[in-house]
């Protein structure tokens, strides 16, 4: 637990700093603002303990929406870069199209999915998906290619068919990278979620906070958003955990 | 980092009750015709001959970059060679000479994430074999060549000398009739690589193969081999064969001091060298 000792004494230090700042009036007037709109960490706090249902229950489908639809570019990621590593036509043609999967701007794709698919969980999903495949499969892709190509050679001279030298070196080699990939995936995956809620939804976190910035209830909007930090650091670090206990051997 | 297992040296000292199916593999001939092979625009090996018995241990020194790991990889089926015949056993397909040759490559190639006794099992589990079938076969491998109580153990966890001999053990229990190997003390100190030596003489005692070792020491290719053969700088040819007084003696610091032995790695040098002959 040692590890989490510096980042909770500066998280500390700086929401300690916010609270004096806050509740003194000194941003508010910085900023030529009520003070309402700047709300203190304990009003944030006690806001997160009387809404806490609410929350809950809009936190439970935003991250239904982050979940799946990672799940989603998780397998296909994998799948794409596996069969653009097997594939080095396929590679060649496909790989310029993959960057430029990444350029498509989610803010302006995030609509036309609501026009298309309605206010359901579909757009949503598919902008998370969107957000999380590149990262997945660049990094899956990489670390395919970082096989050593020594140990393939070995591999060969030991009778190994092309399926076993893919399962007992090239994936286990991608395996690190994989997670690379994934954790950046779900970091970013959160605000994908909350595009596609802005985009057009009746629930979520981030529509949600879309009703509480129109409303001026800025300590419930920095409540979600705590909230929404909370889900991403949680996800981030159970991937991390699971990265641990699977790649044994760094 | 563990420390070292004491190695067994002697070819007696490998011999427990039991067989391995690895034990008595008929060794297989190698013929080499003709041989021309290029790397890119460098031409690296030129109308090179070699003929290797059954069963024996044939030396290959040169200098380096001469295509010494290109040979063995020609022999291996891993390359096809641009020009000339290699056969092993009698056949020159590639996936025939790929069949019959072990390759054993400088660096050890641990897979890390294998333990020690899963990674010499590999070539057993590629050809269909269980994992329990192969670990108890490989089982009794490690104990009889001084790894015991480190099958569980991570490549990470060995020292040098104990990785090489895990690869080495990989390459031995493929069955193969061929090993290829290449430099395979390269990456050693001094002291472990006289170790590694004498370990490697008591094992091919105890289960004799065809053995082309490719190294840059001479003195140790005239210790373990039957034959040596020298080549010159590249396009590789062979320039120089030559006969140490007795291959793969017991006492190995006895061996290297014996003039006649040391008369013959003058003449190794010497022809390394380039001088006449």
């Amino acid at each position: 637990m040692k590890r989490w000792g510096l980042p909770l004494l500066l998280v500390a230090i700086l929401v300690g700093i916010w609270q004096v700042a806050a509740t003194t009036g000194a941003i508010a007037d910085a900023l030529r603002l009520e003070d309402f709109l700047v709300p203190s960490p304990s009003e944030i706090a006690s806001s997160l303990w009387e809404n806490r249902s609410l929350l809950a229950d809009n936190a439970w489908v935003t991250l239904k929406e982050v979940l799946l639809g990672f799940g989603c570019a998780l397998v296909a990621g994998l799948s794409f870069a596996v069969a653009l590593h097997l594939s080095e036509t396929l590679r060649r043609a496909a790989y310029p199209l993959l960057v430029a999967s990444q350029t498509i701007p989610i803010i302006v794709i995030a609509p036309i999915l609501v026009v298309w698919f309605g206010y359901g969980i579909g757009p949503k999903l598919g902008i998370v998906a969107l957000i999380c495949f590149f990262p997945i499969t660049v990094n899956t892709l990489d670390g395919l290619r970082s096989v050593d190509p020594d140990a393939i050679k070995m591999m060969r001279t030991l009778d190994a068919s092309r399926r076993q030298i893919f399962i007992r070196v090239e994936a286990p080699t991608a395996l690190p990278y994989v997670f690379s990939g994934a954790k950046i995936a779900v970091a970013v995956a959160v605000i994908g979620a909350v595009f596609g809620e802005w985009a057009g939804s009746s629930s979520g976190l981030g529509h949600l906070m879309l009703q509480d910035n129109a409303q001026l209830e800025t300590a419930r909007l920095f409540a979600a958003v705590v909230v929404l930090s909370a889900i991403a650091v949680a996800l981030f670090g159970l991937l991390a955990l699971a990265e641990r206990r699977i790649v044994t051997w760094r | 980092m563990r420390q070292d297992t004491k190695m067994p040296t002697e070819a007696s000292e490998f011999a427990t009750a039991g067989t391995s199916p690895a034990e008595g593999a008929p060794g297989a001939t190698i013929s080499i015709r003709g041989l021309r092979h290029s790397y890119g625009e460098l031409r690296t090996i030129e109308r090179f001959d070699l003929k290797v018995e059954a069963h024996e241990v044939l030396g290959v020194v040169g200098p380096s970059g001469c295509g010494k790991s290109t040979l063995l990889e020609l022999v291996s089926g891993l390359l096809e060679p641009e020009g000339g015949r290699v056969e092993v056993g009698g056949a020159g397909e590639p996936d025939a000479r790929l069949a019959r040759c072990a390759y054993m490559p400088q660096r050890d190639l641990l897979l890390p994430w294998f333990d020690a006794i899963d990674n010499a099992a590999l070539a057993l589990r590629n050809g269909g074999a269980g994992r329990s079938e192969a670990r108890s076969e490989a089982w009794r491998l490690f104990e009889r060549f001084g790894l015991g109580g480190f099958e569980r153990a991570r490549p990470a966890e060995l020292s040098g000398g104990m990785r090489q001999r895990v690869a080495f053990l990989r390459t031995l229990l493929s069955g193969k009739p061929v090993l290829a190997l290449d430099e395979p003390f390269a990456s050693l100190d001094a002291i472990t690589r006289a170790e590694m030596q004498g370990w490697l003489a008591g094992a091919l005692g105890a289960d004799p193969r065809t053995v082309v070792l490719v190294t840059h020491d001479v003195e140790e290719a005239l210790y373990l081999s039957d034959r040596v053969v020298v080549l010159s700088p590249r396009p590789a040819r062979v320039v120089a064969e030559l006969r140490p007084p007795t291959p793969r003696p017991s006492d190995r610091d006895a061996a290297v001091t014996d003039p006649a032995f040391v008369a013959v790695r003058e003449q190794a040098l010497h022809a390394l060298r380039g001088g006449p002959k």
